[in-house]
């Protein structure tokens, strides 16, 4: 007998403030392996920084957070995580190539030893995931905004990651691009991956997710089957639908909502 | 030409003008990169306060400045981290504060008044010995060991902090390091470009190569390479037309620039050329007129070119640019 594998994220009652402001306030979140959870919310309900907070970047000032069934201060498994931040551009004030971006993906693998021969045959998998292999001699700066997200989101797979982590992945994104987002995050799932997504709104993504946490306020509102058209009502707006509604504000939007 | 070289004083003035023209643009690179090109600058400001160290207690300024501006680099690397809000007043409280203090000093040491700081401003051939060569030397390969070795990591931090932050790459030790090897780099480079110029040849020489580059390993090498030909070339001009080594050599750097801005669009079109563009080669797409009725539209439309049905519905890849 194996013993059960343990969530890829588990992050327990996480409380954390940004420049003094509490932004979480007890927020709970399990990813296990296999499992697409989108994390939605209004702008400001928490969800960059409940992300952050899973990759470590914003500490915690209260709760647990476990990667693999490690606590973050023992986790040094950081090949086995994909990030994508959220970014509206992959190029900076150098010119680079694709494959240059690409590769620091493989970097986790490596740490301050130079890359070899199996890191280039590895991103040039990743670039053919996202149908981007003929660029990848091109200049990051020369591509559109949904062809540089797509190369941020081959440089998280070129590591071959258990756990993809993808920040507003279709913030800016043309229909092509979200087709090969969406293509992606089935392959990699039928691999064993885990994903946890930040999304403004389920859109097209929808029939992939197995599981919408919606924050608000830095509480977690819902926790289950995605809610059918929360895309349309996430809009700004519509900020505050989700089935546990305990305002009386929210009550009728609510019914509306499920009726 | 040959004449020149037969003094001792040239050759370590062409020594350090080579060490020069590598490590300021292979360090450089990484502040352009991260939209940080003052930072050298900045940290050229500081090294004045290191300078007067020197004078005052009579030993190596070389020394002193390296001390001082590896103090003044980490300091201004823990404002930048901190995403701190007032970070750039800080940082001016740095520049000022070390570049008004640098003069203090010097006013108050035993060489005052002979011009002697004006040759760290502005970099003096003639002014290289032995023992600063020496120096330039041990801390310019340092510096070309850690910008080119760990170059993939150092490009990884620069290009994407946020992502680099989670690759389990140790972010803050090399962002530390980096600041210190740019603070070395203005040391290294104070003699022969001065401290006032130094941030050029941080700079320019890499503005200058990514005109033509598309890779930031080509950019870097471009970079290293005007770097080199700049400084000797400068350090020469100097000799030749008694001219201060710094400014010959950062007016060079800028119309190397200029040339290289001035090709770099025709280049790129003949670049263009080889490659088979994906789309039409006009747009033939007739639109519907709208003072036609629906029906009557296509057959308008219909006796057009022979390739309209495929001109009217794109492939779905058709936008990739394949």
């Amino acid at each position: 007998m194996t013993p059960p594998t343990p969530p890829a994220v588990r992050l327990h009652d996480a409380v954390a403030s940004r420049g003094g402001r509490p932004v979480l306030r007890g927020v709970d979140l399990t990813v296990r392996p296999g499992e697409v959870v989108a994390l939605l919310g209004a702008n400001g309900s928490g969800k960059s920084t409940t992300v952050k907070a899973v990759t470590g970047a914003v500490p915690l000032e209260r709760g647990g957070l476990e990667l693999f069934g490690t606590p973050l201060a023992r986790f040094r498994a950081w090949h086995r995580i994909g990030y994508v931040p959220q970014r509206t551009t992959a190029a900076s004030g150098v010119p680079a190539t694709v494959r240059e971006v690409v590769a620091t993906g493989r970097l986790p693998l490596h740490r301050l030893l130079p890359l070899r021969r199996a890191d280039r045959a590895a991103v040039d998998r990743a670039l053919a995931a996202v149908g981007m292999l003929d660029r990848a001699r091109d200049g990051v700066g020369d591509l559109s905004g949904g062809q540089q997200q797509r190369v941020l989101i081959a440089r998280a797979l070129a590591g071959a990651p258990d756990l993809l982590i993808m920040d507003e992945p279709m913030a800016g994104v043309d229909a092509a691009s979200q087709q090969v987002l969406a293509d992606t995050l089935r392959a990699e799932v039928a691999r064993g991956a885990a994903v946890l997504l930040v999304l403004h709104e389920l859109g097209p993504l929808e029939p992939l997710i197995d599981r919408a946490v919606v924050l608000r306020d830095g509480c977690v509102a819902h926790d289950g089957p995605p809610v059918p058209n929360t895309g349309l009502h996430a809009l700004p707006g519509h900020d505050h639908v989700h089935p546990h509604a305990d305002h009386g504000h929210d009550h009728e939007r609510i019914r509306g909502l499920l009726s | 030409m040959t004449e020149m070289l037969s003094y001792d004083f040239m050759q370590r003035a062409l020594l350090a003008a080579v060490l020069v023209g590598v490590t300021a643009p292979a360090v450089g690179i990484y502040l352009v990169q991260r939209r940080q090109a003052l930072m050298g600058d900045g940290m050229g400001h500081v090294a004045m306060t290191g300078v007067g160290l020197g004078f005052i207690f009579q030993t190596s300024p070389v020394w002193t400045a390296v001390l001082v501006c590896v103090v003044g680099a980490v300091t201004m690397e823990l404002v930048r981290s901190r995403g701190n809000q007032r970070g750039d007043i800080a940082l001016a409280m740095l520049f000022y504060g070390g570049m008004a203090c640098g003069k203090l000093l010097v006013s108050k040491s035993a060489q005052a008044g002979a011009g002697s700081l004006e040759s760290y401003l502005w970099g003096s051939i003639l002014t290289v010995s032995p023992a600063d060569l020496a120096t330039i030397a041990a801390l310019g390969a340092v510096v070309i060991a850690v910008t080119l070795g760990l170059r993939r990591q150092l490009f990884a931090i620069c290009q994407d902090e946020d992502f680099a932050k989670v690759t389990g790459v140790p972010v803050r030790l090399l962002n530390l390091l980096l600041a210190v090897m740019a603070a070395v780099t203005v040391t290294v480079a104070m003699r022969v470009v001065g401290l006032l110029l130094v941030s050029a040849l941080m700079v320019v020489p890499v503005a200058a190569a990514q005109q033509l580059t598309r890779s930031f390993a080509a950019t870097q090498a471009g970079a290293i390479a005007v770097g080199v030909i700049v400084a000797l070339a400068g350090v020469t001009g100097s000799y030749q037309l008694d001219v201060p080594s710094g400014p010959a050599i950062v007016l060079l750097a800028i119309a190397v620039f200029a040339l290289f801005s001035a090709i770099a669009a025709p280049l790129a079109r003949r670049r263009h050329r080889g490659t088979p563009e994906a789309g039409p080669q006009v747009c033939d797409v007739r639109l519907p007129d709208p003072q036609q009725s629906g029906d009557t539209a296509p057959e308008r439309t219909a006796p057009l070119a022979p390739g309209r049905a495929d001109a009217l519905s794109p492939a779905p890849g058709a936008g990739l640019a394949q």
